[in-house]
């Protein structure tokens, strides 16, 4: 087998025995985070796929995950805690009577958040730019309100609570892990090319035959799919969901990891979306009263990630990584220089 | 639905159209000269609002001067956020801008909510407009005559602005073409930044219009109207100024009108804006009074 | 034999007409150029056969082959209006006056990515690796790799494209258009911004990719040296009008031509 191969299972072990011991020794707080990390990689990279590789600049991304957090916990939830949410208006048939175990829900999450994508993506990928952002913020927008007014699917401006806490470390991780590795092949196949060139240059792509409806529906699709996904494990984090959490501030949230990640790497959006769940955590304190006598201000810690934000997209405008990934050469590479006048290799 | 209802209902409608009017304007100025769509103009919007609110309230100004404080203040801002977020990433690629765009709305919504905080508070009501006349059967607030006419008196003084004035010449210039109107000895930074200030003056205008006629206000308010002038001036024809004020009218009473006739879906009443957008954009994507762009290739 | 043929294309922008009553005849093998003054209209009847533009009047008429029987079969066929990504897959391939690279792509990438529109593997096949798409894969990356040898890229492979000199970024750009496997090659102003050395290898490159690939070549061109050189035919265009067609010695005679273009022109 390929070092670079063995490298990565090798990896991947790591990260088994660190989730296993993770799981039954750490406190609740910080499974929290990590699983957390792990859901906004997830989110992350599915936005990515399509502003980053493809860029198509869509802000609909809540609205995907939207969908999938609540199938999930529709999918999800037991028939006595479906019964205590609606109490105001009974839950549709089939719904009230289906309950499924995670991995098919996340996966019928996943896909009909594609299938939504589809609906959208026909008539809003043809347009350009900043209509293409406003159409798609717009769509996202229209999920929530429809959600918020179908009482007897979604339960309305009341959301969902009691959703069983299935995400564990392992279905996020492992979610991650999916994630990146389709990505990854997607990105260095010809499709994947046929995305960047969409991204460079839309003129040139289509006349060297690309064709650009297809491949943008394609990668809004993927995309989507592992937004609901995402959301599903969200969902089932919490354990509860209403519409106000799918605002486009969700949206911008993750807009954040990818620019700071870098919006053409799969590696910075990881690094990402691990940085900034960790810091979002971190600057709490922001939000609590920090000198005696000034009284707390909420809402500050959302302020230095807005200006962080800023400063990212004036001044750095590649994020951290640009469109540079990780690979296992460079990071031998890194380890073996040795100097001319020791005796190293050039 | 009687006469006299319908009739309150046109006037609700024409009033809201106004201020959709007033703020649509600002959105496609900028997006006739800049390409761009501010997202921060929404979050402008709101900023007037507040800023109105503190002089009464708090500074305990009489509401006149008030006004004219926030007004000139909100022109400021909005020239404050071109100068910052927008001057020095023009020649960036497209995403770039776009992002910074949102950005800027996403920090002024979060300084909003830190500054002001998250709990509605209410727009002080000014007896003079916001009493009501009776005419016949129905009792209309003054306001909602107020409103169209404002907006009507603010529309002369732009057009004559934009077509018999050299800065209105600058600025008709530049949004046609930049680098010419640069050539040409116009200075092209002093009329972007003149741009958005008018922009935010009409908008404030608006947000102040709409604080007395709505009085409940939130860091989070400009957000629904902004996504919806924006769609406004597109429906309109983005970068032509009456293409606005006549996308801004047709959205309000729109809207009213929806909600009148079909109650029941009055909570879908945000939705109208957008189906009305995806509706446009797929059969008449230059709006209304719009001309098509066409990119060379 | 006729490939493609237009039949009186007009293309009006709103109350401006572009190009009117364009009569193009291409046959097999041919070089085929098209001068005129900047603004004539050239490269919008460039962007009318390849789908960018729809012509406002005429058609567009393309002799598809087909293999009937064992025997090869020309169809002609009605291209006018179809997408550019649907005309590149008939075989129709171009150049851009502006040089439109992939930018931030490498040379391998760019050309790569001309091979996409013949893959029979969906995306589902290339995200598992399926034997079917790893063969295709290393299919396109052998041809690739050779059409780079050709044209003298190869040892560039992984360079940043946009980090190219000049002229071997129009190279590459012909070579991307070639990837597409194309029977006719449309190039905009191929030797735009060459000194006389490089333009005379353009045109030695180009008779030499018409020999080897089969192509018929329809090109834009200012430079006299190249169009006068290389051409069996030329179409003169004035103002969106066609002024003169005729070989290079009709075309270098034509006392309208003269007056509207070759007066003025240092090259000839």
């Amino acid at each position: 087998m390929k070092r670079n191969t063995i490298l990565t299972i090798a990896a991947i072990i790591a990260l088994c025995i660190f989730v296993y011991i993770a799981d039954s020794t750490f406190d609740s707080y910080i499974l929290r985070i990590l699983n957390l990390c792990a859901i906004y990689t997830v989110l992350g990279l599915s936005m990515n796929l399509i502003n980053g590789f493809t860029g198509l600049f869509s802000l609909g991304h809540a609205g995907f995950m939207a969908v999938g957090a609540y199938t999930t916990a529709l999918l999800t939830m037991p028939l006595a805690t479906k019964e205590m949410n609606f109490f105001l208006v009974p839950l549709i048939s089939p719904l009230n009577k289906i309950v499924l175990p995670f991995l098919p829900s996340l996966l019928i999450a996943g896909l009909l958040s594609a299938f939504v994508a589809f609906l959208i993506g026909a008539p809003v990928l043809r347009l350009k730019g900043d209509y293409l952002a406003i159409a798609t913020l717009g769509f996202s927008e229209i999920i929530r309100v429809v959600f918020t007014n179908t009482q007897n699917i979604t339960n309305g401006a009341l959301g969902l609570k009691g959703i069983p806490a299935t995400t564990n470390l392992w279905w996020s991780y492992g979610t991650a892990l999916v994630t990146i590795f389709v990505l990854v092949s997607l990105i260095n196949s010809s499709y994947g090319r046929a995305f960047k060139a969409i991204r460079e240059d839309e003129i040139a792509a289509e006349s060297m035959g690309v064709s650009l409806f297809k491949h943008k529906v394609l990668s809004f699709m993927i995309g989507a799919f592992f937004a609901g996904v995402g959301g599903g494990l969200l969902g089932n984090l919490i354990g509860a969901v209403d519409p106000l959490m799918f605002r486009f501030f969700l949206t911008y949230n993750i807009l954040l990891i990818i620019v700071l990640g870098g919006m053409g790497s799969i590696t910075g959006s990881i690094i990402s979306a691990f940085v900034i769940t960790i810091a979002q955590e971190v600057l709490r304190f922001l939000d609590e009263p920090m000198f005696p006598g000034i009284p707390a201000l909420p809402g500050l810690r959302m302020v230095v990630f807005s200006i962080l934000l800023m400063v990212v997209v004036l001044f750095f405008r590649n994020g951290l990584m640009g469109t540079r990934e990780f690979s296992w050469d460079k990071l031998i590479g890194l380890f073996s220089k040795k100097p001319l006048a020791k005796g190293g290799n050039k | 639905m009687t006469l006299e209802m319908f009739l309150q209902h046109l006037s609700n409608g024409i009033s809201l159209g106004s201020l959709y009017a007033l703020i649509a304007i600002g959105y496609t100025m900028v997006y006739g000269i800049l390409r761009l769509i501010n997202f921060a103009h929404g979050d402008i919007f709101m900023m007037a609002v507040y800023f109105s609110f503190f002089g009464v309230v708090t500074f305990g100004m009489p509401w006149y001067v008030s006004f004219v404080v926030a007004i000139a203040l909100t022109g400021v801002l909005g020239i404050t956020v071109e100068t910052l977020a927008y001057r020095p990433i023009r020649e960036a690629p497209r995403i770039s801008i776009l992002i910074s765009s949102i950005g800027a709305s996403y920090l002024l919504e979060n300084l909003a909510i830190v500054i002001y905080g998250g709990r509605p508070k209410t727009f002080p009501q000014i007896a003079m407009f916001t009493d009501m006349v009776q005419i016949g059967n129905i009792h209309i607030q003054k306001l909602t005559f107020l409103i169209p006419i404002v907006t009507v008196v603010l529309l002369i003084a732009l057009m004559y602005l934009v077509n018999k004035t050299k800065s209105g010449m600058a600025m008709r210039a530049v949004s046609k073409d930049i680098e010419t109107a640069r050539i040409m000895g116009i200075d092209v930074n002093k009329t972007i930044s003149f741009t958005f200030g008018i922009g935010s003056l009409l908008a404030a205008v608006g947000g102040i219009m709409w604080g007395l006629k709505f009085p409940s206000i939130l860091p989070l308010m400009g957000v629904m109207p902004g996504i919806k002038c924006f769609i406004a001036a597109v429906i309109g024809g983005i970068g032509n100024i009456q293409g606005a004020v006549v996308g801004g009218f047709i959205l309000g009473i729109g809207e009213i009108l929806l909600v009148a006739f079909l109650p029941e879906l009055s909570g879908y009443r945000d939705a109208f804006a957008f189906i009305l957008l995806i509706v446009i954009l797929l059969f008449r994507p230059t709006g209304i009074m719009g001309e098509k762009i066409s990119e060379k290739v | 034999m006729n490939l493609l043929k237009t039949d009186n294309i007009t293309m009006q922008f709103g109350g401006l007409t572009a190009v009117k009553d364009f009569n193009l005849e291409l046959n097999k093998g041919e070089i085929v150029a098209l001068i005129g003054p900047n603004g004539a209209g050239k490269t919008t009847a460039f962007n009318m056969i390849t789908g960018v533009y729809t012509p406002t009047k005429g058609k567009v008429l393309f002799n598809e082959k087909s293999i009937v029987d064992g025997k090869e079969d020309y169809k002609e066929k009605d291209i006018t209006g179809l997408r550019p990504d649907q005309i590149t897959g008939l075989g129709i391939a171009r150049t851009f006056q502006n040089i439109r690279l992939f930018k931030d792509l490498s040379v391998l990438d760019n050309v790569l990515i001309a091979n996409h529109l013949r893959i029979k593997s969906n995306i589902l096949e290339a995200i598992l690796k399926l034997p079917g798409y790893k063969r295709e894969e290393k299919q396109m990356i052998e041809k690739t790799m050779n059409l780079l040898e050709k044209v003298g890229l190869a040892d560039l492979q992984d360079e940043k494209s946009s980090s190219l000199p000049y002229g071997k970024q129009r190279r590459l750009e012909i070579a991307r258009a070639l990837a597409t496997n194309p029977t006719i090659l449309l190039l905009d102003e191929p030797a735009a911004g060459m000194n006389p050395k490089e333009t005379d290898d353009l045109t030695s490159f180009i008779k030499q990719i018409r020999d080897e690939f089969d192509l018929t070549v329809f090109m834009i061109e200012h430079h006299m040296q190249v169009v006068m050189g290389i051409s069996k035919r030329i179409y003169v265009m004035e103002y969106g009008i066609t002024i003169a067609q005729g070989s290079p010695y009709e075309i270098q005679n034509n006392q309208r031509v003269i007056e509207a273009y070759l007066g003025v022109d240092e090259d000839a």
